[in-house]
């Protein structure tokens, strides 16, 4: 176990810049929704602690592709490995490789019968076979990292949008994932919560975790994305650093998506 | 009406008293609570009319009323007793012992029903198809058939297809099968049986404390120990060392084959398979489709939220599915339940003596007291009924979600 107060996984046994070994590799990777193509052989590799923001219009597959990652959908052709572990249709390989990739969803998920504390155990105590005493532990440090320690013997109903997507993250963070996804993670909250949910973030980017945010918050992308990559019609049609990203795109399609969601 | 006007001017201004009249005609109040007097006064009345018609219909023909019958002899026997009855005994005691053989059937049922329900509604939703379509072809079938054809069905196409008693399939340990239901050896108590009971508890008492210390292990240590194997070698080896150690505390009154029936022994009637068969069977077809639609109703952000945390699809339904599920299954299930009960009261069609057959018919034909009967016999459905909602409203209070 690695020490809990933590709130990402330890970046000492792992390099933080995009040198090391990858963290995410897809290859030609194809989807269809019957006959709709959503993904159209994407090419993509996440280098360990790197932050990838993912944007474009809706429809354009972005929310599809991150949910491949972890085999919520299923790609139909191509290769994606995870921790150099490829993903097939083996559920023992999935749900170990699941264990590893935290996910967190617009909607937040949290489990509405379960106690916030009881949320973040859960997943410790029945995957991981930690005692509740150290699960409880971890937890409740996981808990004061996003700010709401006082609501651990709280019910997600309970709680507003912001506190309820911070536990959801928190509960992500239990399973000491190595890779975090995020699905549009402030979309569903009101303006003043999404501020307290990207503080999260960043933090959580700052101590070297590897990212994948799908969102429309081109501030965060500005500020904490090492690349942003920009999706159209199943399709990966810009992949860039922030700066180049926002000041010097190549592709008319980026140019176009970027005054509309910028000029307003 | 002037704004500023005072209280006493507006009593002062002719044709005051027509208004304040229509501003109570359209008092929503004062509307409400007329409405309410006149409906009460309307019921008083009807049954005044209907008792007052009773008691001179029940007089012109000379029966009797009261609850005086109740303290008479019965003088009719009863093919299944879970309590001591002859038929020398009263009209009371045959009443509780017809109360009584319904509480079985719809005990049983509810029970059995239950776990066949929940079997069945799960493997609606398997992703193997021949298990979905199984499942789909049960509850289709069962549910869209009458009730009591399919008890006609069971009693008279399946179980009166049975040997008659002289030509009975005969068992090990001396039972015997046939027309007239299936005959074991009857446990008879001797000395020692004290004994053999305290070690029935002890052996209830240890799996209780086994369950008790396989969750603090669990939580102690994140493991789950393999406590079932243990727990059922408990149940079984407790009783049977304590019937070797006491002494062979009982024995058992072995069936005798006749020329014409099996005597002795404890025989489980085939009106009363027939019954709870059927019963469960009908019942666990609904109790299958409101399983489905409450597991169903669980938002399928829910089986992902569990998914990617690594859960499997077992652990997942049964830590975050099913508890979620269960709060939209309980409340129609509790209708299952009562619909249960009070169609046990069916078994009048195949002779097997419940409440219904035993007061309700024989009693009824025999006192010619048929409004107490019914009454009675309507007071306990109900009371049934009420205890049961009751009961399941507590569980699923205990059920429902946190909201703030």
């Amino acid at each position: 176990m690695r020490p809990p107060g933590r709130l990402s996984a330890s970046v000492d046994d792992r390099p933080a810049t995009p040198t090391g070994s990858l963290a995410i590799e897809l290859r030609k990777v194809s989807k269809w929704y019957g006959d709709f193509q959503v993904l159209r052989e994407v090419d993509l590799e996440v280098h360990r602690g790197e932050r990838i923001v993912v944007c474009g219009p809706s429809g354009s597959g972005k929310s599809t592709l991150i949910r491949c990652i972890n085999r919520l959908e299923e790609h139909r052709s191509g290769t994606i490995w995870v921790e150099g572990e490829e993903l097939t249709s083996d559920l023992r390989r999935i749900e170990k490789i699941r264990s590893e990739v935290g996910m967190v969803f617009q909607s937040f998920n949290l489990f509405p019968h379960l106690t916030v504390l009881d949320n973040l155990c859960l997943a410790p105590q029945w995957v991981r076979r930690l005692p509740r005493a150290e699960a409880e532990r971890n937890a409740l440090a996981l808990l004061a990292r996003v700010k709401i320690s006082e609501q651990a013997m709280k019910y997600p109903g309970q709680l507003s949008g912001g506190q309820q997507q911070r536990a959801a993250i928190a509960r992500a963070l239990c399973m000491n994932p190595r890779i975090m996804l995020f699905d549009e993670p402030t979309s569903a909250l009101d303006p003043e919560m999404v501020k307290e949910v990207l503080e999260v973030m960043s933090e959580l980017a700052e101590q070297g975790m590897t990212m994948m945010v799908v969102t429309h918050e081109m501030g965060f992308a500005r500020a904490v994305a090492d690349r942003v990559v920009f999706m159209d019609e199943g399709e990966i049609v810009e992949d860039a650093p922030p700066e180049e990203f926002f000041s010097n795109p190549r592709s008319e399609r980026t140019r176009q998506f970027l005054s509309q969601i910028l000029d307003h | 009406m002037a704004r500023g006007e005072s209280d006493a001017a507006r009593e002062a201004r002719p044709g005051a008293w027509r208004e304040r009249l229509a501003s109570l005609v359209f008092d929503p109040r004062v509307r409400g609570i007329a409405l309410q007097a006149v409906l009460v006064v309307a019921i008083v009345a009807f049954a005044y009319e209907i008792v007052s018609n009773v008691t001179d219909n029940l007089a012109r023909q000379q029966i009797a009323s009261g609850f005086g019958f109740l303290e008479r002899t019965a003088g009719f026997d009863i093919s299944q007793r879970l309590i001591a009855y002859s038929n020398t005994m009263t009209y009371g005691r045959a009443f509780l012992v017809g109360l009584t053989n319904t509480l079985l059937v719809a005990g049983l049922g509810i029970v059995l029903a239950t776990f066949i329900g929940f079997a069945v509604g799960i493997a609606r939703l398997s992703s193997n198809a021949v298990i979905s379509s199984l499942a789909a072809i049960y509850i289709e079938v069962l549910r869209n058939i009458p009730p009591l054809l399919m008890l006609f069905a069971i009693y008279f196409a399946v179980l009166k297809g049975l040997p008659d008693p002289r030509n009975s399939v005969v068992l090990p340990f001396s039972s015997y099968i046939n027309v007239r239901g299936l005959t074991v050896p009857k446990p008879l108590m001797a000395p020692g049986f004290d004994a053999f009971a305290i070690a029935v508890l002890i052996g209830l008492g240890l799996v209780a404390a086994l369950a008790i210390w396989s969750r603090r292990h669990r939580l102690a240590t994140g493991r789950t120990a393999p406590v079932v194997p243990l727990a059922v070698a408990i149940l079984l080896g407790a009783p049977a060392a304590a019937y070797a150690v006491a002494g062979m505390p009982f024995t058992f009154e072995a069936p005798t084959l006749g020329r014409f029936n099996v005597t002795g022994g404890l025989t489980l009637l085939p009106e009363l398979v027939a019954l709870t068969t059927g019963l469960t069977l009908y019942t666990a077809a609904f109790i299958a489709e409101n399983v489905r639609s409450g597991i169903e109703g669980v938002p399928k952000g829910q089986t992902e939220a569990a998914a990617a945390l690594g859960l499997s699809r077992a652990q997942a339904m049964r830590l975050v599915i099913v508890p979620q599920a269960l709060r939209i299954i309980v409340p129609p299930l509790t209708n299952q339940y009562l619909n249960l009960t009070k169609n046990s009261s069916l078994a009048v069609a195949i002779g097997y003596p419940d409440l219904v057959s035993v007061f309700s018919g024989t009693i009824l034909n025999q006192t010619n007291q048929a409004i107490e009967v019914i009454l009675i016999t309507m007071a306990v459905y109900l009371v049934l009924s009420i205890a049961t909602s009751l009961l399941m409203n507590w569980f699923n209070a205990r059920m429902a979600l946190v909201e703030r």
